[in-house]
């Protein structure tokens, strides 16, 4: 028997590594011919793209803060779709996340700035999971699409923070929909005033201790999903309900053990944005993060790995288009989106395209040498 | 040795007439797996040749590339004697060729007429058609024994009439060639005698007809000629009259296999599973279990007969604890667990029962995990896996590799992806996972479904030693062959009841398929003659 029930498959490197890299470089080429196109030089743009996300110490800071919220995400899609379940409402989740941190720090903002981080960012993983968990319950009780609830929970939220944002939180006097600024025990320590404090100058930016949290977060998630028993059962429901109900695996809790873990990591985006950056709550601040996070979970095929190299792919490409539509007037912040476009595009809603004959290719070589022995 | 030496040839061929289809050195390769090895095969024209071979011998590799599912990466295909390129499924039934697939590609709310009409309508509007066909099907009816309703709704048929409406198909499409995938599998032996006339009185009309299988007693009922595969090529192109069942599975499996199994007196001591006029509904709420009552003893297999889809499936899911069951006793060691409502599995599981559920991909594994991940499946609580907080997974790996041992998976590899094996290796991965435990009670469905007939051999011989150390089994499974040679007592489910029991050494074919065609225990009937040894 000629290595009958061995593996056929294409080597790892080739899935995770090439066909990524090609389907990027496919967007990057549709989008050269699109500036092309525009009567700017490809070339050049795609310069000032890269100078503009990684060129300069503040650059680099930037790119790293948009990282984060693409981390947490990325992640949070990432987790629903381990049980199968497609979490459209990341979105709506951050929102939530973003107004737990924040009612913590108007709360109790003057208390000892650890407790009131510490309080903030659970909170908002309890607003995010809780803004997660209903939709989970939806499903597992009711039967109702997590799809179809997950969007109309983004606007759901968006509707209650207008809400809370118009009539309640906003500062007496004031036109714009904001709270107060918090105490600065609420700040999240941004990094280049930690790399300052140990005599380090670099670039003053958004960047703050989120990415860290962001990173750890990563590491527990793949701790979580592949060597837990949480996790396993995730997994098992997401690729094989039946095979989880013979394993004696409730369907339903673990639909919603998942969605409520999902929204705590989408949730976090309101450490990164409300803590992290702007110190006061406000509207509109998750800026299509959470619909990114479902390209960056695609692309990063739902590991933390992954997920980690597509949220840098974002991060730039959104730092690094604010650049190019600052140096290059002919192409306007809209160009910069449809690139974003692209590489969505080809790396997640195309990469079928390509895959199975990339694979192919690296099979039919091994193959290859008894055919030619005939 | 490739079949083109052995010089069969000419005992084949009946005189000047060419081959109805001849392969002149087929190879097919998918990925590193050499499927088809320089396959030559001839079939003369208005026989019935079977080829035979075990799950993964290339046999349906072989078909699909005829009826042009696949295209050979080399060697020649010859229709008549006519070389054919065959492109697609559409190019091969206008060379004549037709299939009839082992799960009916039928439309079940259209009527039979519809049906075979489907796909080959002359012109805009369907009338005309219908009208042409019918006359055509009459004509077909008649010739070939048929008996279909042309208005008859497809999806009420039994499933042997459904199975004559895809033959009608083929006819219909103008076949000369026949190829029948495993076309048994789902009948009743009468409807296995009524399939066999058909495909007789084709022959009389001087069709060919191909038949795989891996059920040996039908090569020996019908074919002319049968082939043999291997491991992707042909080991023995014979007539069927110059062989033997014997001489054939030794063929396929390539070493000598005891078709019966040896078992001694069965013991039997306390019951350890009883069912007490139990009911069960399935998913759709339909009722499929109707007020059943029997036990099993430790020391015995119990065999459940009947065709599939007689509640058989939904009875061994209520007894693991998948489905609730409507009403009725289920008692593990004289204890109720019918009651339990959340987690029935994990609760049946912890009062002693193992269970190989009957679709293994659907069920009882995870195909996209490791095999140390589907290993664990239902016992990935068990602290011998755990700590606090993460899981053991050396543990994992460590066990399910010794169990992949003691079971005789090829190749014991734990961190291999569990659908990277093959079926019956698949099927030795959950055995072992459920044995390995020491089960009081063992439900069993469908032990070896696609399974090899060397494994077939081994996992009969595992359920056997489980019966002698004491255990109670359950055998479910629709392979009448497996029901009456490990069974110590059988039962006959139909339409969700039990309508026979019969004491195991006692078990009569013919007695045996009449009740699983309904008919009650006891009224022994001649049945018409069937020339199966």
């Amino acid at each position: 028997m000629k290595g009958l029930g061995a593996p056929i498959e294409a080597p790892r490197w080739v899935t995770h590594a090439l066909v990524p890299l090609i389907n990027l470089a496919l967007a990057l080429f549709v989008s050269g011919l699109l500036i092309l196109a525009l009567g700017e030089d490809p070339f050049e743009a795609i310069s000032i793209l890269a100078h503009g996300a990684f060129g300069y110490p503040e650059a680099i800071g930037y790119t790293l803060y948009y990282t984060t919220n693409f981390i947490f995400t990325g992640l949070a899609v990432a987790m629903a779709f381990h049980c199968y379940l497609f979490n459209i409402g990341g979105e709506g989740q951050a929102y939530l996340g973003g107004l737990g941190a924040g009612l913590v720090a108007l709360a109790i903002g003057d208390w000892p700035a650890p407790i009131v981080l510490i309080a903030g960012i659970l909170a908002a993983a309890l607003f995010g999971g809780i803004w997660g968990f209903i939709p989970g319950w939806l499903q597992a009780k009711r039967g109702s699409h997590i799809v179809i609830t997950t969007i109309m929970f983004n606007f759901i939220a968006a509707i209650l923070m207008t809400y809370l944002m118009v009539d309640i939180f906003i500062e007496p006097g004031q036109q714009a929909a904001e709270s107060r600024k918090f105490e600065s025990g609420a700040f999240l320590p941004r990094v280049h005033d930690i790399l300052a404090a140990i005599g380090i100058n670099a670039g003053h930016s958004n960047l703050n201790l989120s990415f860290v949290l962001a990173l750890i977060c990563s590491v527990l998630f793949w701790f979580f999903v592949w060597r837990t028993r949480w996790g396993y059962e995730i997994r098992t429901i997401g690729q094989n309900e039946s095979a989880g109900v013979y394993g004696g695996i409730l369907p339903s809790r673990t639909i919603m053990v998942a969605m409520c873990i999902s929204g705590g990591l989408a949730g976090l985006v309101g450490v990164n944005e409300i803590l992290g950056v702007h110190h006061r709550l406000l509207l509109e601040f998750t800026a299509g993060f959470g619909f990114a996070g479902i390209a960056v979970a695609l692309m990063g095929r739902n590991h933390p790995i992954g997920i980690f190299f597509a949220a840098l792919l974002f991060g730039a490409l959104y730092q690094g288009g604010n650049d190019l539509a600052f140096d290059m007037p002919s192409i306007k912040r809209e160009m910069v989106v449809v690139i974003q476009g692209l590489v969505i595009l080809f790396s997640g809603a195309l990469e079928n395209m390509f895959r199975p004959r990339i694979e192919a290719l690296f099979t039919r070589r091994a193959r290859s040498e008894p055919v030619a022995a005939e | 040795m490739t079949a083109s030496e052995d010089g069969r040839g000419a005992s084949l061929s009946s005189g000047a007439a060419p081959p109805a289809l001849e392969l002149i050195g087929i190879e097919k390769w998918f990925g590193t797996v050499h499927a088809n090895s320089n396959v030559s095969v001839r079939i003369a024209p208005g026989t019935i040749h079977g080829i035979i071979g075990e799950n993964g011998a290339g046999k349906s590799t072989l078909m699909s590339i005829v009826y042009g599912y696949y295209q050979a990466d080399n060697g020649e295909i010859l229709v008549n004697g006519q070389s054919t390129n065959i492109k697609g499924p559409q190019h091969a039934i206008a060379s004549g060729i037709g299939m009839v697939h082992q799960h009916f590609m039928l439309v079940d709310t259209f009527t039979v007429l519809e049906n075979i009409v489907l796909g080959v309508e002359s012109g805009r509007m369907l009338a005309p058609s219908l009208a042409a066909a019918r006359g055509e099907l009459e004509r077909l009816e008649r010739d070939y024994n048929l008996e279909v309703d042309p208005d008859a709704i497809v999806g009420e048929l039994p499933v042997g009439v459904q199975q004559r409406v895809e033959i009608l198909k083929a006819l219909y499409r103008g076949a000369d060639i026949l190829i029948l995938d495993e076309p048994t599998g789902v009948l009743t032996p009468q409807e296995v005698d009524h399939l066999f006339r058909i495909l007789a009185a084709l022959r009389e009309q001087g069709k060919t007809i191909i038949l795989i299988t891996h059920k040996l007693r039908e090569i020996m009922a019908l074919t002319d000629d049968v082939t043999v595969m291997r491991g992707g090529e042909v080991v023995a192109q014979v007539k069927t009259t110059e062989t033997s069942r014997e001489k054939l599975a030794a063929l396929m499996v390539g070493r000598t296999v005891l078709l019966r199994v040896e078992k001694g007196e069965a013991h039997p001591g306390t019951a350890l599973l009883e069912v007490e006029d139990l009911s069960v509904n399935d998913r759709s709420g339909l009722p499929r279990v109707k007020n059943v009552s029997f036990s099993v003893r430790s020391g015995e297999i119990v065999g459940i007969a009947g065709v599939a889809g007689n509640g058989q499936s939904e009875l061994l899911e209520a007894l693991a604890g998948i489905l609730q069951p409507q009403s009725g006793h289920i008692r593990i060691k004289g204890e109720e667990i019918s009651g339990t409502t959340a987690r029935g599995a994990r609760n049946v599981r912890a009062a002693g029962v193992g269970h190989v559920p009957e679709d293994r991909q659907r069920m009882g594994l995870i195909t996209s995990f490791e095999a140390n991940e589907s290993g664990i499946l239902g016992y990935h609580r068990d602290r011998k896996y755990n700590s606090a907080i993460l899981m053991k997974h050396a543990a994992a790996v460590a066990d399910v590799g010794r169990q992949m041992k003691e079971y005789d998976v090829r190749p014991p590899l734990p961190r291999l992806r569990t659908g990277a094996f093959s079926g019956g290796n698949q099927q030795k991965i959950v055995l072992g996972r459920e044995m390995d435990r020491d089960p009081d009670v063992l439900l069993v469905g469908q032990p070896t479904r696609g399974v090899d007939i060397g494994a077939i051999e081994f996992i009969h011989r595992r359920l056997i030693a489980m019966r002698d150390s004491g255990k109670a089994v359950l055998l479910v499974s629709v392979e009448l062959d497996e029901i009456m040679s490990l069974s110590d007592r059988i039962l006959v489910m139909f339409n969700g009841e039990i309508v026979g029991e019969v004491v195991g050494s006692d078990a009569d074919e013919q007695a045996l398929g009449l009740m699983m065609a309904g008919e009650r225990q006891a009224q022994p009937q001649a049945a018409e003659g069937r020339e199966i040894s």
